[in-house]
């Protein structure tokens, strides 16, 4: 059962991903990686929300394995975002790869607001 | 000179497909989907269910790849998260193998990047994980492994990505290399 509901939120979340990068570079072209930065910042606010949740009682472990482990784990990326910053730093843009690596802590951040906001809801 | 126009359809054997040209200006910077590629920005208007379906079945397939290793090697509550440092940097090496035989026309197929790349690789590594795994430290009261895990894992994974990509362009050069040789013989 638990290895089934990684697949659904595995087989929902990846091709959200491809489709959101793709919506932001239909809108916004730009060396700096904005789509991959936008998944991944919202894929950590909503893994810190269920996580919040599940440490307050209020999502099963159900909830979690599809969500966070499924859905998240495959909206977010860190072998896409590793490459795109290679690529950024062989074509000279240094200062563009410290911006991609300063997009860490807005993840780190958002999964902080997400966490946050489950215990104002639940805690 | 008229314009040429932009590919509607990609085939593997599509030789104006600039995936497989091999020419760095027009290489993929982007794993998952680069829109300043014409066969690129086609490829879901030319099969939408068949592009979509394979990038979820290769996401599945990934994800059940870390679920497996988070079963296998389980992170307890509090501790530092070493099977999602792991995990994150063989992925950033298999991504850093993979493009590279996509930029030297190795892995021609149009779907062979949304499947492997977008799919399995993106499905397997993770940085939400990462993203609330160090948050979790910052809530405990750790800040300085807070601040390990923050740094450790961008560092290996550009590590991982950057020792991949090189290897397997010297790879790559290498076996050019030898087949020139063996023409010129």
């Amino acid at each position: 059962m638990s290895w089934l509901l990684v697949i659904l939120g595995a087989a929902v979340g990846a091709p959200l991903r491809y489709l959101t990068d793709r919506a932001v570079q239909a809108r916004h072209d730009s060396p700096l990686p904005w789509g991959t930065i936008t998944v991944n910042t919202a894929a950590s606010a909503v893994l810190g929300l269920i996580t919040g949740a599940v440490g307050a009682g209020a999502a099963s472990t159900r909830v979690a394995l599809l969500v966070g482990t499924g859905l998240c784990g495959a909206l977010s990326t860190y072998s896409t975002l590793s490459y795109e910053t290679l690529c950024l730093v062989e074509d000279g843009h240094r200062r563009l790869a410290a911006l991609t690596a300063a997009s860490l802590l807005a993840g780190v951040g958002a999964a902080a607001v997400g966490v946050a906001l489950a215990r104002a809801l639940w805690g | 000179m008229a314009e040429q126009p932009a590919p509607q359809r990609i085939s593997p054997a599509d030789p104006t497909d600039p995936t497989n040209s091999g020419d760095p200006t027009v290489a993929a910077t982007d794993p998952d989907v680069d829109l300043h590629l014409p066969a690129q920005r086609a490829e879901l208007r030319a099969h939408p269910a068949l592009l979509l379906g394979v990038i979820a079945a290769g996401g599945a397939l990934g994800a059940c790849a870390r679920y497996g290793a988070a079963l296998a090697w389980p992170t307890h509550p509090g501790a530092f998260g070493w099977t999602t440092v792991a995990v994150n940097t063989v992925g950033c090496a298999a991504i850093g193998v993979l493009m590279a035989l996509v930029r030297a026309g190795r892995l021609a197929h149009p779907l062979a990047r949304p499947f492997l790349g977008t799919g399995i690789l993106g499905g397997f590594s993770t940085f939400s994980t990462y993203a609330v795994g160090v948050d979790g430290h910052l809530d405990d009261g750790r800040p300085l492994t807070a601040l390990a895990a923050l740094a450790l894992t961008p560092v290996a994974a550009l590590a991982a990505v950057w020792a991949a990509t090189a290897a397997t362009r010297g790879l790559l050069w290498r076996c050019g290399e030898r087949r020139r040789g063996e023409r010129r013989r």
